[in-house]
């Protein structure tokens, strides 16, 4: 995912998986592992790292699944006009 | 974030204080008024209805007064104001009315030598700025608008849709808007708008896609004093907004000053946008010369801005530099029984005048 593109550093993201775009004022929910996802590729992180610390975290065995699983969350984003 | 700014003991005059589910300015005018504690000054509530809720708020407005309705003519407007000003006092008068700001801002000089101050657009201003005249402005400025035409007779609605494409969006000259999904529905709506509000009826190509607003105020010098962007999140069934959050967007704060800079807009407006859906290209579908309804918002978001009207209307520095709102402020408004007693009623419906109570200092609410 191109950062340079991306509006999610501007998102307002709060403990409870509460989002908040304030260029549009849309709202969204995220849950637990979608709140932890979506702080990683805000910090800039790519997709593949996002998965990586995922599957640490959340203790995925498989790579894979980690892997398909961010990216299904990035569409979902461009879907909501959040990253091109 | 505060900012101490001289207290303000001033009457102010403001008017629009019918508040019902199509709400009028006055009341949230009022209110941001009252939110902020420099303002230690009276409120005058102006309506057109004993009936008008503004009237019957504590706390909100010290005193109130019926105008004459617009038909009534320029001097029995002016008349009226005069004998507000001199019974109840009028410092400075807010207009908030599409219908009777042509004639306020005309009075305005003469309001000024008695000793009323306004801060209000240039009838040129105005005019540059009103549905019919939205296309010349959008090539002045740089903007962009829905295709649109000034009907003013019902058999060009077929040609119209031709060009323009169904559905069409249909508005009142003032005020009043509707989609309408075909030639008949447009033909209906054109009957409606022009028995209400008089000709033209202006009707525009439909684009799907969120509609955001902004409230600013103009310095009449080409610069925006200040504004604030909000996005409706839930309409009721005459599409008025009843919960708004404000954002940041810097799209749509240029596309408010291109419109206040070419205007040298002087005073409140409200700028209506439209984002197409499919493209993200901006619309402006229109412009409001006043306060919007959802005004207190501004107040609650951190950027006074009918505090800062009344500032600029007397004459006074604005804090600097001007504070930022805080953009997922949200307004939620709510419908309440006020509760009143028949002697009020009487006040108005007998005379036309709510006098001021002695105790009323007592009773506001900074809100």
């Amino acid at each position: 995912m191109d950062h340079q593109q991306s509006r999610l550093p501007d998102l307002a993201l709060s403990d409870s998986g509460f989002v908040f775009d304030p260029l549009t004022g849309h709202t969204f929910t995220v849950n637990l592992t979608g709140q932890f996802a979506l702080r990683c590729l805000k910090d800039g992180m790519s997709s593949e790292e996002t998965a990586t610390r995922l599957g640490e975290t959340f203790a995925i065995d498989d790579g894979e699944d980690a892997g398909r699983d961010v990216q299904d969350f990035v569409l979902q984003l461009r879907d909501c006009g959040l990253v091109r | 974030m505060s900012f101490v700014m001289d207290a303000i003991d001033a009457t102010v005059a403001i008017t629009g204080m019918n508040a019902t589910d199509n709400p009028a300015p006055g009341v949230p005018v009022a209110r941001a008024l009252r939110h902020d504690p420099s303002f230690q000054g009276r409120i005058v509530g102006l309506g057109y209805d004993a009936l008008d809720p503004g009237f019957y708020a504590q706390g909100l407005v010290s005193s109130g007064a019926i105008l004459p309705y617009p038909s009534a003519g320029r001097e029995a407007l002016r008349a009226r104001l005069r004998w507000v000003r001199e019974e109840l006092g009028m410092d400075v008068l807010i207009p908030n009315l599409d219908s009777e700001l042509r004639t306020m801002v005309a009075l305005s000089p003469e309001l000024e030598l008695e000793g009323t101050h306004t801060f209000l657009p240039s009838l040129e201003s105005i005019e540059r700025a009103s549905k019919v005249n939205l296309p010349k402005l959008a090539d002045q400025a740089d903007i962009d608008i829905p295709p649109s035409e000034a009907l003013v007779s019902a058999s060009s609605i077929p040609e119209a849709a031709r060009r323009l494409g169904l559905p069409l969006v249909v508005k009142g000259v003032y005020y009043g808007a509707t989609v309408a999904a075909n030639e008949a529905d447009a033909t209906a709506a054109f009957h409606r708008f022009a028995a209400q509000w008089g000709l033209p009826v202006i009707v525009q190509s439909y684009i799907p896609g969120e509609e955001y607003n902004v409230a600013a105020l103009g310095d009449g010098k080409g610069n925006l004093v200040g504004a604030v962007a909000m996005r409706k999140m839930m309409l009721t069934d005459k599409g008025k907004g009843w919960c708004g959050v404000a954002i940041d967007n810097p799209d749509l704060l240029r596309i408010c000053e291109a419109v206040v800079g070419t205007l040298r807009w002087r005073g409140p407006l409200e700028v209506e946008i439209l984002k197409n859906g499919r493209s993200g290209e901006y619309f402006v579908i229109e412009i409001n010369p006043r306060f919007p309804a959802w005004i207190h918002l501004s107040a609650g978001a951190g950027l006074n801005l009918p505090l800062f009207a009344v500032r600029l209307a007397l004459g006074l520095p604005l804090p600097s530099p001007l504070p930022r709102y805080r953009a997922g402020t949200l307004f939620v408004r709510i419908s309440v029984d006020q509760i009143s007693d028949l002697a009020t009623f009487e006040q108005l419906a007998a005379t036309g005048v709510l006098r001021p109570d002695p105790a009323f200092m007592e009773k506001v609410s900074h809100v």
